[in-house]
C-alpha cells in the first residue's frame, strides 16, 4: 500500500448511483434509472440525473461513481463538439458513442485507473435501434434489453420473460416501471424517484 | 491501520458544515472545532473561507487538504477575474474546486460546500463531496456532524425562505449537530452572501438554543449556590 504507487492504484467509489434498466421497443429505446446518489450506506442525494442525452441520437445512463460519470460527460461533450465542427451532415450515433466509450473504459482499466461506472448506451439513428452496455473493466455488448448492477439480477429475468419485439410505448413504460418497482423493493440503494427517457 | 475505504462505510470528517439558499442569496454555516484525534487543536477555527468577494467555501475533512484546495482556487480565480474583467460566477468557482478534487482524488480527503451570489443566477450552493462529484442543491450539508442533520433538513427545509429564516435554520442545524457530534463543537459561524454583500456572524454557546439534556449555562456553580432558586440537578 505504498504511497508512491497511489496514482496507479485502483480507486474506490464514493458517491454512487444504483441500477439502470433499458429496453428496445417498437419505435426506439426506453431507459430508466432512479435519481439517487448514495454515499456508502447513506442515501445522500436524491435528485441526481443519471440519464443524459448525447448528441442528437443517443441516451447515456450510468451507475457507479457519479464524479466519473460527470467526467465521461465532459469527454463526450468534446467528442460531439469536434464531430459537429466537421459540419459534414453526419452525426455520431449510439453505436459510435458505444465504441468510443468502450475504448475509453478499457484503456483506463489497463492503466489500473478505471472509471468506476457501468454505462448503458441507447439510441436510434436512421431508423436503426441500438442498445448496448459497457462496464468499468471494458466488457461490452449489445442486446434487446440491458441492465446494470443489481438490475442484472432483478430486472433482466422479468425482461427475458415479458419482452417482445413489438412493445408499444405504453407497454414499454409499464414494463420498465415494473422493473424499477422490484428494484425499489429489493435494492438497498434505490430511491423512490425515477427518471425515464 | 488499513487505509482502504470499505464500500459501505463513508469516512467521517470532524466538522459540521451547512449551506442554504434563500430568496435572494445564500447562508453558509459551520462549527469551529478542529480536532487531531481526540485532542481539540483549535476550538475557534474559521471553516468558512473566502474565495472571491462573492463566493465562499465551507471546508470539512482534512484541514490541510481543504486549505490547500482553497488557496489554489483563490489563486486561479484571481487570475480569472482579472482576465474576465468582472467578478467570477459561483458556477466557475465550484467547477474549479471540483477539478482539483476530482483530479487529485487519490490524495485528497476533503468535502466542500461552495456558496455565493452572482448577478446571473443569484444565490447558488454547490456540494463537492469526496471524490469530486459536483451537485447543485438548494441546501447542502457536510462533515461528520451532517449525519445528524439529514432528518432535520428533510423536515425543516422549505422553498423561498427569507434571509432571517434561513440564518435561523442554519444556526439551529449546526447547533443540533454540535450537541450530538463529538467532532463538532465550539461556536457557530455564519456567512450571509447576497446582492448587497457579505455579512459574517458569530454565535457563542450561550446564544444558541438548548436541546435535550442540556442545562442553562452559568459562568460558575457559585452563582447558582448563592441564589435561592433550586440548583439545576434537582429533579
Amino acid at each position: 500500500m505504498g504511497s508512491g504507487a497511489d496514482s496507479e492504484r485502483t480507486l474506490y467509489p464514493y458517491v454512487t448511483g444504483s441500477s439502470v434498466v433499458a429496453i428496445k421497443y417498437k419505435d426506439g429505446i426506453l431507459m430508466a434509472a432512479d435519481m439517487g446518489g448514495s454515499y456508502g450506506s447513506t442515501l445522500r442525494y436524491k435528485s441526481i440525473e443519471r440519464l443524459k442525452p448525447i448528441g442528437k441520437h443517443t441516451l447515456l445512463g450510468a451507475s457507479g461513481e457519479i464524479s466519473d460519470f460527470q467526467e465521461i460527460l465532459r469527454f463526450l461533450d468534446e467528442l460531439i463538439l469536434n464531430d459537429n465542427m466537421w459540419d459534414d451532415g453526419n452525426s455520431l450515433g449510439p453505436k459510435e458513442v458505444h465504441n468510443y466509450l468502450t475504448r475509453v473504459m478499457y484503456n483506463r482499466r489497463n492503466k489500473f485507473n478505471p472509471l468506476w461506472n457501468s454505462l448503458v448506451i441507447g439510441g436510434v439513428k436512421n431508423g436503426q435501434k441500438y442498445l448496448g452496455m459497457v462496464n468499468m473493466i471494458g466488457i461490452n455488448f449489445n442486446d434487446n434489453h440491458v441492465a446494470t448492477g443489481l438490475g442484472n439480477h432483478l430486472a433482466r429475468p422479468i425482461l427475458r420473460d415479458e419482452w417482445n419485439e413489438n412493445l408499444t410505448f405504453e407497454e414499454g413504460v409499464k414494463l420498465l416501471e415494473k422493473c424499477m418497482r422490484v428494484l425499489l423493493y429489493r435494492d438497498r440503494s434505490a430511491v423512490n424517484k425515477i427518471q425515464l427517457k | 491501520m488499513d487505509n482502504c475505504l470499505d464500500f459501505n462505510a463513508p469516512h467521517s470528517m470532524g466538522t459540521t458544515i451547512v449551506g442554504v439558499t434563500y430568496n435572494g442569496g445564500v447562508v453558509l454555516g459551520a462549527d469551529s472545532r478542529t480536532s487531531t484525534g481526540v485532542y481539540v487543536a483549535n476550538r475557534a477555527s474559521d471553516k468558512i473561507t473566502q474565495l472571491t468577494d462573492n463566493v465562499y467555501v465551507c471546508r470539512s475533512g482534512s484541514a490541510a487538504d481543504s486549505q490547500i484546495v482553497s488557496d489554489y482556487v483563490r489563486y486561479f480565480l484571481h487570475q480569472h477575474t482579472i482576465q474576465l474583467g468582472q467578478p467570477a460566477t459561483v458556477k466557475v468557482t465550484a467547477n474549479l474546486v471540483r477539478l482539483l478534487s476530482y483530479n487529485n482524488k487519490n490524495f485528497l480527503e476533503t468535502g466542500l460546500i461552495v456558496g455565493g451570489w452572482d448577478k446571473y443566477e443569484g444565490g447558488q450552493i454547490y456540494g463537492v463531496p469526496l471524490g469530486g462529484t459536483i451537485v447543485q442543491q438548494p441546501f447542502a450539508i457536510g462533515g461528520s456532524g451532517s449525519s445528524y442533520l439529514y432528518g432535520f433538513f428533510d423536515q425543516a427545509w422549505k422553498e423561498g425562505m427569507t434571509k432571517d429564516e434561513a440564518e435561523e435554520l442554519v444556526r439551529k442545524a449546526v447547533s443540533l449537530a454540535i450537541a450530538r457530534d463529538g467532532a463538532s463543537g465550539g461556536v457557530v459561524r455564519t456567512v450571509i452572501i447576497n446582492s448587497e454583500g457579505v455579512t459574517r456572524n458569530f454565535y457563542p454557546g450561550d446564544q444558541l438554543p438548548l436541546w435535550h439534556e442540556e442545562l442553562e449555562p452559568h459562568f460558575s456553580l457559585l452563582d447558582i449556590l448563592s441564589s435561592p432558586t433550586p440548583s439545576p440537578m434537582d429533579i
